[in-house]
């Protein structure tokens, strides 16, 4: 088999490989882009897109229940579970597709098999189990994503007890249904779920849910999912998953007494771990640290000349991490002027359940614990007219500002919409904009982004509206 | 109203200084311009010029003050028979940039003044770009601005730049954040501490990287100074280099006869200053440098020459080199290279000059071409006298040469012109017995 070679060879086509590769192109560079299952990777095919899809059906069929409030009315509502899978399903399909005409416009040459690093910058790559080709490049990049994580005891079978997979395309719903763990993901399929009708119980071993957000925010998500009728357990463990015939009965530990219940499903959404295994780092001398691979922060490995970006190159697991890092990796390794590291402290971070979520930067917590002196604001979306026209009267935004400097350290927000505000926070912190430019910013009225405004303005006690 | 003259920042990392002297006192009518007192830190003393007119309405520190913090008011201006009362408040709270309009130290001067090597800290004039936090930690912690490098969009100062500026010297008192960009699996090296925005490869990263050893010596603020300037006037001057060899014997015999004479130590460097001042009055339009407007052909013939430092280059000027003798050019540089080797010059001692002289013959180096000074527009690099074999009358003969290169700035200089003046020095070399006495 003939080499072939290029400027640069990617390994996995996520948010992190294909926007790489399209970088790397505009560049001028020849780009080999080898993907083993589908164009766009997990993000547009088991992740990000098809579940906003699902939310959208089951955030519709949550307000049809409400039509009232609004003065309407709708007979024999229904859903059509098969028809919401299939619609997610489209909606992977046509984006995947975009990404291969993006790539073919950029003049990406896409690989369709699997690639291993094979050592002196070379990549091997086959299909089932048959060499497909020999590709040589200076620059490596290894962007094969992550996988759920599986903890002892809860294997996920994808009948019973399934990963984020099989819940995005169940083929019945199922009538209750255990969620382990509450991060992004599984509360994400909470709220789908339990929006369509299904008895939720999370499961979350921390002492509340969705730890990584700020406290506050964390406790009246919990609030809201509750009001929802959603079951929520913390400081729990499962000590025991027992699978039946078409139902798995689960020993859950907590507040020091163990209570056995049965769910016809359980979904496993415990964390996720890097695809490290099988892809030849052990020909190269790349390093790995807790399941992903260590890199430095322009993304280069222990080995010259072989970067490793998103999911796999470690937390956090965001799409947008990962298309950020890849173009600071492209960008740095052919030289352009001017490219900053990541700074995770920029990077936003969203929940799309019903309500949502959406953060950047440091909890009021963290912000403390740094020996900060800070200023916190807060403004309720029931003091936003926007919000309350909406029907959308509950949720807060919360801003925390550096006493000293007027530096917005982190933004939190819940309610409707908010995983589209927080970008105006996202915004400032790049700027490094202090409380002033936001209080000086003028914001359009009536919408929700004025909820931005009077959170900052709250945070100096000049709030108008509350 | 009157106007606060604030203690000024001389360097990113001053906090404080001693007010050494005051050159005016109360009741003076003050001039933009007019040096108004002198400030001394570890690193440099240097002169507080006014910026606004007025009368001195009142000394708010007295002479020979030690530990003055930055930014507190030193003295008051205003109209006549204006009486100044105090301010309550002592920062202004609009940024650190409004107070380049109430002070300035001596660098900051409107005139094209030469920002070569040696200065002690860079002043960027005119708008500074630096984000909002930025300006405030700059006025938190007393940072001036004008002596930050930017490393955020088109060089705006971002606050990555200026924690690096305060922890550069002061390290343990900061405990600041460094580089955003840790994370959990990042390799747990020291190189994520460097300053994120270097581009292009890091000698530290790449070494820690490859497990290379090394150690570090910390960059001292001059050395700083020196790699920017050199870096920007090797990026954007466009160099062009004439080399010439001439023939030393004649003034190597003049100079000896003179020594003897006056008893004197007159080098063949100060010989070699003292002819390159000559030319120059012979051919102006190298005693020039660029501006976007115009280029500028100095007055005065003054001449940078390059010393050798602990902390690095510094160029001390001999002023005027063309009407002064060449024992008293002699006896000028000595004192000069020693204060310079002590770093006791003045800043007016090695800021300005026209045209740089670099020898490094006393090494041995045969031939070299030098980076130039900004902004002046030529530097002539010296190697050593040596026998060389020459074609005398088309024989074989014997000749004391010297190699020397002139580095030249294309848009002040063009080639002919160049020629021109290096061939006037290589004729006042070979033929000094006109001056050479």
């Amino acid at each position: 088999m003939t080499q072939q070679n290029f400027d640069l060879i990617i390994i996995g086509s996520g948010p992190g490989g294909y926007v790489a590769a399209i970088r790397a192109a505009q560049l001028g560079k020849n780009v080999a882009l080898v993907e083993s299952t589908h164009l766009g990777g997990i993000c547009l095919n088991w992740g990000c897109i098809p579940t906003k899809a699902l939310l959208k059906s089951s955030e519709l069929y949550y307000t049809l229940q409400k039509l009232d409030e609004y003065g309407l009315e709708a007979k024999n509502t229904a859903f059509d579970l098969n028809k919401i899978v299939k619609r997610s399903r489209d909606i992977a399909g046509q984006l995947s597709a975009g990404v291969k005409h993006l790539l073919k416009k950029n003049k990406v040459t896409v690989f369709d098999g699997f690639g291993v690093l094979a050592g002196n910058q070379i990549v091997k790559v086959s299909k089932d189990n048959q060499p497909v080709a020999e590709l040589k490049a200076p620059h490596i990049i290894v962007a094969t994503g992550a996988r759920p994580r599986v903890l002892p005891g809860i294997e996920p079978d994808g009948k019973l007890i399934w990963t984020s997979k099989e819940a995005m395309i169940p083929e019945q719903m199922p009538k209750s249904l255990l969620v382990i763990g509450s991060g992004a993901i599984g509360i994400e399929f909470a709220s789908f779920y339990r929006s369509l009708g299904a008895e939720v119980t999370v499961v979350e071993i921390a002492d509340r849910i969705m730890q990584a957000e700020d406290e506050e925010i964390s406790a009246m998500a919990r609030k809201a999912f509750e009001k929802q009728g959603m079951k929520i357990i913390t400081g729990a463990k499962i000590s025991k998953l027992e699978k039946g015939k078409d139902n798995v009965t689960a020993q859950i530990e907590a507040n020091g007494k163990t209570e056995t219940q049965t769910f016809d499903r359980v979904i496993s959404a415990v964390g996720i771990t890097g695809n490290t295994e099988n892809i030849g780092l052990e020909n190269t001398r790349v390093q790995t640290d807790r399941g992903h691979i260590a890199i430095n922060p322009w993304c280069e490995t222990r080995e010259p000349g072989v970067y490793a970006i998103g999911d796999v190159a470690g937390p956090p697991w965001l799409a947008h991490k990962a298309s950020h890092e890849g173009i600071i990796c492209v960008e740095k390794m052919f030289g352009i002027p001017g490219v900053h590291p990541l700074d995770t402290k920029k990077i936003p971070g969203c929940t799309y359940a019903h309500p949502q979520v959406a953060s950047i930067g440091l909890t009021e917590a963290k912000a403390k614990s740094e020996g900060r002196a800070v200023k916190v604001g807060k403004f309720p979306f029931i003091g936003n007219g926007k919000a309350i026209a909406l029907g959308e009267s509950e949720g807060m935004i919360k801003t925390i500002f550096d006493a000293t400097t007027g530096e917005l350290l982190g933004a939190h927000m819940i309610g409707t919409e908010v995983t589209e505000l927080i970008q105006g926070y996202a915004v400032a912190k790049t700027g490094e904009l202090v409380e002033k430019d936001l209080m000086h910013t003028v914001f359009p009225h009536p919408t929700l982004s004025e909820m931005l405004h009077e959170s900052v303005l709250a945070a100096y006690g000049k709030a108008i509206h509350f | 109203m009157a106007i606060e003259v604030l203690m000024p920042a001389l360097s990113p990392t001053m906090t404080e200084g001693k007010l050494a002297r005051w050159l005016v006192k109360e009741g003076d009518d003050i001039k933009s311009g007019k040096v108004l007192c002198e400030i001394e830190t570890d690193k440099a003393t240097m002169e507080v010029e006014a910026v606004d007119e007025g009368t001195l309405l009142k000394i708010l520190v007295p002479e020979g003050s030690e530990g003055v913090a930055v930014n507190r008011p030193i003295a008051a201006l205003g109209s006549k028979d204006e009486k100044y009362e105090p301010k309550t408040a002592q920062l202004k709270s609009e940024g650190v940039g409004e107070q380049k309009s109430i002070i300035a130290a001596a660098p900051v001067t409107p005139q094209p003044l030469s920002s070569s090597a040696p200065q002690p800290f860079v002043m960027r004039e005119g708008r500074i770009a630096a984000s909002p936090v930025a300006k405030r930690i700059a006025q938190e912690r007393g940072v001036n601005l004008y002596a930050v490098i930017g490393t955020g969009p088109n060089g705006r100062i971002v606050k990555e730049d200026v924690l690096s500026a305060i922890s550069q010297t002061s390290a343990p008192t900061i405990s600041a954040p460094q580089s955003g960009a840790t994370q959990a699996t990042k390799l747990p090296s020291p190189a994520q501490a460097l300053p994120a925005a270097q581009s292009g490869p890091n000698a530290k990263q790449l070494a820690d990287l490859l497990g290379q050893k090394y150690t570090e010596v910390k960059n001292s603020p001059v050395r700083k100074i020196i790699a920017k300037r050199l870096t920007e006037s090797k990026q954007t001057v466009p160099h062009f280099y004439l080399t010439v060899d001439c023939e030393l014997d004649a003034l190597l015999a003049a100079r000896k006869a003179l020594n003897e004479k006056e008893n004197a130590k007159v080098s063949v460097n100060d010989a070699i200053i003292k002819a390159v001042a000559l030319a120059l009055r012979e051919v102006p339009a190298a005693n020039a440098a660029w501006t976007e407007e115009a280029i500028l052909k100095y007055t005065d013939v003054d001449i940078s020459v390059a010393v050798a430092t602990p902390d690095g280059l510094v160029t001390p000027i001999v002023k005027q080199a063309d009407s002064k003798s060449l024992l008293d050019i002699s006896k000028e540089m000595r004192d000069l290279a020693a204060r310079a080797r002590d770093n006791k010059l003045k800043p007016t001692e090695f800021q300005g000059g026209g045209f740089t002289v670099s020898n490094l013959g006393m090494f041995g180096i045969k031939d070299f071409a030098a980076i130039i000074n900004p902004p002046q527009g030529c530097i002539l690099a010296v190697g050593a006298g040596e026998k060389r074999a020459v074609v005398k009358d088309d024989k074989l003969a014997i000749a004391t040469i010297i190699s020397v290169t002139l580095s030249v700035d294309h848009r002040v200089v063009d080639g002919a012109v160049g020629a021109e003046f290096i061939a006037a020095f290589k004729k006042l070399i070979e033929e000094s017995e006109s001056w050479l006495k």
